[in-house]
C-alpha cells in the first residue's frame, strides 16, 4: 500500500465505566473468542517464521507439521549471515549463492536513516514556514504540496527513475534515498498542522526575550512537536525500511542491495533441493526483527496516536 | 497522505487559531520574513519540484513518446494509447487488479471494523492494538514469503493441515482462480490492524454516552452497532475506504514475490506489467501511457474521495 500514514496526537481516552462491573455474557464470552482468534492469526506467522528459522531444511521436509523447530539448529542463520563456506551451505539445503546479509542490513540502516532524519527536519522546516512565517506567495505554494498529496508515489517512480539514471546515481544508496530525501507533502502537510495548534504566545514570550526565530523554531517549536515528530519518524523509518519497489528499480550490486530486495534474489536462488526455507525465513527474521523491536520502544506513543481526520 | 491531523477534536480547527489573530498578522506583515522563509522552505521546495512535479509533468510527457532509456524520446503522439487500448493483456492485468482490489478490499474492511469495535466495546488495551498493529511493522515483501511457505503444497503447515482434515491440499499460489484471493488475503493480514487503528481513533470520536443512554433504553450491542456506530462513523469509513483502494491499486511487491505475476499472466497486475513493460521490455513510454492510465483512475477516486467527505460529514458535527 502507499504510505498514506496517518497520524495524531489525539489521545485516546481512558478506559471508562463502561468496562467495569460486567457480568458474564454469552455474546461477550463470543467476542473475546473472536478476538483470541484474531491475536492468533496475527501472530502465529511470526512464530512460523522462528520455528522454521531454527530448523534443518532435512526436518522441515521429514516432519513439516511439527509445531517445535526439527532438528533444532542454527545454520538457517548462519547461512543467512554468510557465516557458513559454500560447500557447507549446499549441504544443508541452501543455494551457496553468497548473499550477505550483514551488509543488506547495513545498507538498510544508512538508507532508512538518511531518509528519516532529513525528510523530517526538512519537512520541519517547511512546515514551520508555512504555519509561522510571513511571505508572499505562502498559500499558493502551499496548495501546490496540497496538489501533490493526490500524485500516487508510484507514479513519480519510473520518471523518477529515468531522473536518477541521468544523474548516475543508479546502483547507489543516494539514488535510493534522494527521492524520498527532502519531504513527502504528508510530512510538510502533518507537522504545520501540528506548528498552527503551538499557541503564539509561546513563541512570542521568547521573541520578547530578544531570541530569533531560527533559534525559535530549534528551541522552542521542535522540542514542543516532539511527540507527533518521533511518532511521524518512527512511521517514515518503517515505510522507507520495508520499501521494496523503487529499491528493486535502482539497485543492482550488493553496494546498494537493500534488505527487501535481498531477500527476493534469495527467495529466487532456489537450489535443486527445493526452496532453502529455513535460511529464508531466518533472512526475513533478521529484516523483520528491527521493526518490530524499534516499534516496540515507541509502541504506547505510536498506538495511541495513529488516528485520523479528513483534510478540510 | 489523505488523512492526517493534530488537532484533538477538542481543540479549535488550524483555520480558526489563525483567524483570531488579524492584528497580530497585519503586524508581521509589515516587516515578513522573507529571507527567513526562502531559507526555510528552501530544501522541502526544491525536493518537491524536482522529484514529484518534474517526475509527474515528464511522466505524462513520455506517454506520448518512443523512449528505451537509452535514445533520446521519440514523439509518436497517442500512439502508445492507441496500442494500449488494443492490448489485450493490459486488459486482462486491470480486470486482475480490479479483482485483486474488490477482494482486498472487501474483507479488509469488514474484518477491520469487526477489530475496531472489539477493541472499543471490549477493551480499551493498548497491548492487543499494538499486537493487532504487528504484522504492519512487516514488508510486504516479508509477509509475502511468509504465507508463501505457509501455504506451500508440499510442506506449509497450512496444506498440511487441510490434508489432515481430510481434504485436498490447495495449491494456493500456483492456480489460476487461487492465486489472485490468496495474495489479496496475504495483503488483508498485514493491513487490516492498521485500518482498523484508523476506524478505532474514529469510533473514540463516538461519546460514550450514546452507548450508555441506548443500553439504559435495553438496547443490545447488535443493535447500538447499526443505531449508534455506523451511522457516525460513516464520513471516516468512507474516507478509509477510499484511502485503502487507493493503495490497493498499486499493489505490487507480494505478486513479484509470490508468483511473479504468474500462473499463466492470472496475477499479472496493472502495476506489476507496468514493471514489466519498462524494465523487462524497455517500453517506457508504453509503460507511461499505462501508468497514465491508472492515475487517472485513482485520480477519480481521490475525486470522489472528496466529494464523499464533503458530503457526509459525521452527525457530531
Amino acid at each position: 500500500m502507499a504510505d498514506m500514514a496517518a497520524v495524531t496526537t489525539t489521545p485516546t481516552s481512558p478506559p471508562s465505566a463502561r468496562d467495569t462491573g460486567r457480568r458474564f455474557s454469552f455474546g461477550r464470552a463470543a467476542a473475546w473468542t473472536a478476538m483470541g482468534l484474531i491475536v492468533l492469526i496475527t501472530l502465529l506467522p511470526f512464530y512460523w517464521i522462528l520455528r522454521t528459522a531454527l530448523s534443518t531444511n532435512a526436518g522441515l521436509s521429514t516432519d513439516p507439521a511439527n509445531p517445535l523447530p526439527v532438528d533444532f539448529t542454527g545454520g538457517g542463520f548462519a547461512r543467512a549471515l554468510g557465516l557458513q563456506s559454500a560447500e557447507e551451505a549446499i549441504a544443508q539445503g541452501g543455494s551457496g549463492g553468497g548473499l550477505d546479509f550483514w551488509r543488506y542490513l547495513l545498507n538498510s540502516v544508512i538508507v532508512s536513516t538518511l531518509i528519516t532524519g532529513c525528510q523530517i527536519f526538512f519537512s520541519a522546516m517547511a512546515a514551520y514556514a508555512f504555519a509561522r512565517l510571513r511571505w508572499r506567495g505562502r498559500d499558493k505554494v502551499f496548495g501546490l504540496f496540497l496538489a501533490g498529496m493526490m500524485v500516487p508515489t508510484i507514479f513519480t517512480l519510473l520518471p523518477n527513475f529515468v531522473l536518477i539514471k541521468q544523474l548516475h546515481l543508479v546502483d547507489s544508496l543516494l539514488g535510493i534515498a534522494l527521492p524520498t530525501l527532502f519531504m513527502t507533502p504528508f510530512a510538510v502537510f502533518f507537522l504545520r498542522q501540528f506548528f498552527l495548534n503551538i499557541p503564539r504566545e509561546v513563541e512570542e514570550a521568547a521573541l520578547l526575550d530578544g531570541a530569533g526565530k531560527i533559534k525559535i523554531f530549534f528551541r522552542v517549536v521542535l522540542p514542543m512537536a516532539s511527540t507527533p515528530i518521533i511518532t511521524l519518524g518512527v512511521l517514515t523509518y518503517i515505510t522507507s525500511w520495508n520499501d521494496y519497489f523503487w529499491p528493486l528499480m535502482v539497485s543492482y550490486s550488493d553496494s546498494s542491495r537493500v534488505l527487501t530486495v535481498a531477500l527476493a534474489i534469495f527467495r529466487a536462488q532456489t537450489p535443486q533441493t527445493g526452496t532453502d526455507w529455513s535460511g529464508l525465513m531466518a533472512a526475513t527474521l533478521i529484516a523483520a526483527l528491527p521493526m518490530l523491536v524499534l516499534f516496540a520502544c515507541f509502541a504506547r506513543r505510536i498506538v495511541s496516536s495513529i488516528g485520523f481526520t479528513g483534510i478540510k | 497522505m489523505t488523512v492526517a491531523s493534530s488537532s484533538p477534536p477538542s481543540r479549535l480547527p488550524p483555520g480558526d487559531t489563525e483567524r483570531v489573530a488579524p492584528v497580530r498578522e497585519a503586524r508581521a506583515r509589515a516587516h515578513g520574513d522573507g529571507a527567513l522563509a526562502a531559507l526555510f522552505i528552501a530544501p522541502a521546495l526544491l525536493g518537491f519540484l524536482v522529484f514529484l512535479l518534474w517526475p509527474t509533468l515528464r511522466g505524462i510527457y513520455l506517454s506520448f513518446t518512443r523512449f528505451n532509456l537509452l535514445t533520446p524520446a521519440e514523439w509518436v503522439g497517442l500512439d502508445n494509447y492507441d496500442r494500449m487500448i488494443h492490448d489485450p493483456i493490459f486488459w486482462d492485468s486491470l480486470a486482475v487488479t480490479v479483482e485483486y482490489v474488490v477482494i482486498n478490499i472487501g474483507v479488509q474492511t469488514v474484518a477491520a471494523l469487526a477489530i475496531a469495535v472489539l477493541l472499543q466495546r471490549l477493551t480499551q488495551s493498548a497491548l492487543l492494538r499494538g499486537i493487532v498493529l504487528t504484522p504492519y511493522l512487516m514488508s510486504n515483501v516479508v509477509a509475502g514469503l511468509v504465507w508463501l511457505w505457509i501455504l506451500d503444497n508440499q510442506l506449509g503447515i497450512g496444506n498440511e493441515i487441510i490434508s489432515g482434515l481430510g481434504f485436498d491440499r490447495i495449491p494456493f499460489l500456483a492456480d489460476e482462480t487461487w492465486a489472485i484471493p490468496t495474495i489479496a488475503l496475504i495483503n488483508v493480514w498485514r493491513h487490516v490492524g492498521y485500518t482498523a487503528l484508523l476506524l478505532f481513533a474514529g469510533l473514540q470520536a463516538i461519546p460514550n454516552d450514546m452507548y450508555e443512554a441506548a443500553r439504559v433504553d435495553g438496547a443490545s450491542e447488535w443493535r447500538m452497532f447499526w443505531r449508534i456506530t455506523m451511522p457516525l462513523l460513516r464520513p471516516v469509513l468512507a474516507v478509509v475506504l477510499i484511502m485503502t483502494v487507493i493503495g490497493s491499486f498499486q499493489v505490487f511487491d507480494t505478486v513479484a514475490v509470490t508468483t511473479a505475476g504468474g500462473p499463466a499472466n492470472a496475477t499479472n497486475v496493472l502495476q506489476y506489467y507496468i514493471y514489466g513493460s519498462a524494465f523487462g521490455r524497455f517500453q517506457f513510454g508504453y509503460a507511461s501511457a499505462m501508468s497514465v492510465a491508472l492515475l487517472v483512475v485513482l485520480s477519480a477516486i481521490t475525486i470522489l474521495q472528496y466529494r464523499l467527505t464533503r458530503a457526509g460529514r459525521s452527525d457530531l458535527g
